[in-house]
C-alpha cells in the first residue's frame, strides 16, 4: 500500500495527482470467509482491521449494504469523550480514547483528531453534586475530569446567557479536557483503506437477504450478490439490527429510533469546546470550518426514515438560542437524520449469541461515533477468541434477563425519553 | 410534522401528543407464576419493526387519554387510530 506522507503528496503533485492508489478496491465476493462482518460502517471497518491486525485473520468480509461512509458514521456529530460514571463503560471508553490518540499514526491517515474538551453545564446545586460524584467516579477510573464553577464556565464559553433571567442559569459544569471531536469521514476511509490493505474484502451494495443457519450453528448468508459462506458472523448493524434479527428469528432489547443533527453557516472560530446542555435537551461544538455542529432529543417514536421532523429540531433549536443567543442570528446550513439502536438500559451490546459463531455488536443508543476503535477492538476479540474480552464482558446480552443494568442515565425502558 | 387523528378530538397536530412505545406488548397475567423470561419478554424485548407498527400516543395537551395509532415506522404514514380499549 502506498504510505500517505509529505514525500508521496509531493511525489504525486508532479504528475496532477492522477495516479493515486484507489484507498479500497471493489472486489466480487469469494464464496467462502474464515469471518463476515455484516456492516460497513465505522463499527465494521474497525472490527475487521483489528481482526486482521491483532488477530491474524485477514481472509474477512465486509458486506455492506449501502456505501462507505453513507451512514451513521457520517451522520454523527463528531464527538468524542469518556465521562462515564460506571466502570463498564469508563473503562470501555478510556481505552478507546488511547486507540484514538494514536489514530491517525496507526491508520497513516489524518483523521483530525481533536482533543478540545467536553463541558457538561450544570443548573442547579443538585446536579453539580451529581457531576462532583461523576467527575470522582472517572478519576477513580483514570479519566480526567475537572469540576467548573459558575465563573470558570464564564471564562471559557462567555458567549454563553449568563445573564439572570434565565430558566436554567449556569452553576457550573463538569469537563473532560482530554475529550473532543475527529473527522468521521476520515475515521471510516482509513479503517477501509487499511483493512483493504490487508486482504479485506469491502463488499458494498450488498444488501443481507437472509442467513444460513443449521444444528444451531450458522453457516453463511445469502446476499443480493448471491450465497457466502463463513465460519463466524458479526453483526455491525446499529440502527438496523432489528430487521436482521427478525431474520434469525432473535428478539432483542431494542428500539430503533430517529435522531437528527444539523449545521448552521460557517462563522469565525468562537466555541472551542464541547458544549452539552442536558438540562436542555442540545449540545453543540463548531466544526474547523466554522460550522455550529448542534444536536438534541430524538424524535421520539420508533423510526426507520433516516430523515426527521421539524418539531423536534424547532425545540432543540429553541434550547439552543436560550443557553447561546448569538445562534438566533445564524442561517442554518444543513440538517439530517439518522437511525439508532436505543438499547433498554442506555448502553451497547458487544457479545456471542445463542447461535454458534454468530456474534452481535449493536445497542449503541446515540453514543456509537465515539466507541469506533473502542468496539472494533472488543467484538474482533470477541470474534477471534470466541469470548468476550474483559473490557466488554459488562455489554454482554443477558444481562437484561439477570439484572445487570449498566443504566448509566438510570431512565428506564422508556427509550425515547432523554 | 406527524397529524394524528384523535378518536376523541379529531385530527391534531404531533405536538400535542406523547409517545408512549409498542402497543402489543402485554403485562403477564396477575395471580400466576411468572417466568423470568415472562418478565424479560414484556420489560426488555421489543420486535420494533421497519413498517407497520401499533403504538401508543397520549393526547396530552388535548382531552388526555391514551390512544392506538398504527403507523409505518419508515414512511411516517398513519394508517388508523383507535381508542386504548378497542381491539384493533
Amino acid at each position: 500500500m502506498q504510505k500517505y506522507s509529505i514525500f508521496s503528496l509531493i511525489k504525486n503533485a508532479f504528475s496532477n495527482h492522477e495516479n493515486w492508489e484507489v484507498a479500497w478496491k471493489d472486489p466480487t465476493p469469494k464464496t467462502e470467509y474464515d469471518v463476515i462482518i455484516i456492516g460497513g460502517g465505522g463499527h465494521g471497518l474497525a472490527t475487521a482491521y483489528y481482526l486482521a491486525k491483532e488477530h491474524n485473520i485477514q481472509n474477512v468480509a465486509i458486506i455492506e449494504k449501502g456505501w462507505i461512509g453513507g451512514g451513521n458514521v457520517g451522520r454523527n456529530t463528531t464527538i468524542i469523550r469518556s465521562n462515564y460514571m460506571h466502570d463498564e463503560n469508563g473503562l470501555f471508553s478510556e481505552f478507546g480514547m488511547n486507540l484514538w490518540r494514536n489514530m491517525s499514526q496507526d491508520l497513516n491517515y489524518n483523521v483530525m483528531f481533536s482533543p478540545r474538551g467536553i463541558i457538561n453545564l450544570a443548573h442547579s446545586d443538585a446536579q453539580m453534586n451529581a457531576y462532583s460524584r461523576r467527575g470522582n467516579s472517572m478519576r477513580l477510573n483514570g479519566i480526567d475530569a475537572v469540576l467548573l464553577s459558575r465563573e470558570e464556565v464564564k471564562k471559557i464559553i462567555p458567549m454563553a446567557d449568563f445573564s439572570n433571567n434565565v430558566r436554567f442559569p449556569i452553576f457550573g459544569g463538569l469537563m473532560q479536557p482530554s475529550a473532543g471531536t475527529a473527522r468521521h469521514d476520515a475515521v471510516a476511509w482509513g479503517y477501509a483503506r487499511q483493512a483493504d490493505s490487508m486482504g479485506v474484502d469491502i463488499i458494498q451494495n450488498c444488501e443481507v437477504i437472509g442467513f444460513d443457519v443449521s444444528n444451531g450453528k450458522i453457516k453463511g448468508v445469502r446476499t443480493s450478490k448471491g450465497n457466502i459462506k463463513a465460519k463466524k458472523i458479526g453483526l455491525c448493524v446499529a440502527g438496523s439490527t432489528n430487521i436482521l434479527a427478525e431474520k434469525l428469528n432473535m428478539t432483542l432489547p431494542i428500539e430503533t429510533h430517529l435522531l437528527q443533527a444539523c449545521v448552521s453557516e460557517p462563522i469565525k472560530p468562537l466555541l472551542d469546546k464541547v458544549v452539552t446542555f442536558g438540562a436542555g435537551h442540545f449540545y453543540c461544538s463548531q466544526s474547523d470550518k466554522g460550522e455550529m455542529v448542534m444536536g438534541g432529543d430524538l424524535d421520539g417514536y420508533n423510526s426507520y426514515a433516516q430523515r426527521g421532523n421539524l418539531p423536534t429540531l424547532q425545540h432543540v433549536l429553541t434550547e439552543g438560542i436560550a443557553m447561546f443567543p448569538f445562534l438566533s442570528k445564524l442561517k442554518m446550513l444543513r440538517t439530517w437524520g439518522g437511525i439508532m439502536d436505543m438499547s433498554m438500559d442506555g448502553s451497547p451490546i458487544i457479545d456471542k449469541t445463542h447461535i454458534e459463531g454468530l456474534y452481535l455488536n449493536c445497542g449503541w443508543c446515540y453514543g456509537g461515533f465515539k466507541a469506533t476503535p473502542a468496539s472494533g477492538w472488543t467484538f474482533a476479540h470477541t470474534i477471534a477468541q470466541d469470548r468476550p474480552h474483559e473490557l466488554n464482558s459488562g455489554y454482554s446480552l443477558n444481562r437484561f434477563s439477570t439484572g445487570n443494568l449498566i443504566d448509566e442515565k438510570g431512565l428506564g425502558t422508556k427509550t425515547w425519553i432523554s | 410534522m406527524l397529524h394524528i387523528k384523535c378518536p376523541h378530538c379529531g385530527l391534531r397536530s404531533q405536538n400535542e401528543f406523547t409517545y408512549g412505545g409498542d402497543a402489543t406488548v402485554k403485562r403477564p397475567e396477575l395471580n400466576k407464576e411468572i417466568s423470568d423470561q415472562e418478565w424479560d419478554n414484556f420489560v426488555y424485548l421489543r420486535k420494533s419493526p421497519r413498517g407497520n407498527h401499533l403504538e401508543l400516543w397520549q393526547h396530552i395537551s388535548g382531552c388526555r387519554q391514551w390512544i392506538k395509532v398504527e403507523r409505518d415506522t419508515l414512511t411516517h404514514e398513519i394508517f388508523k387510530t383507535f381508542k386504548a380499549n378497542e381491539e384493533v
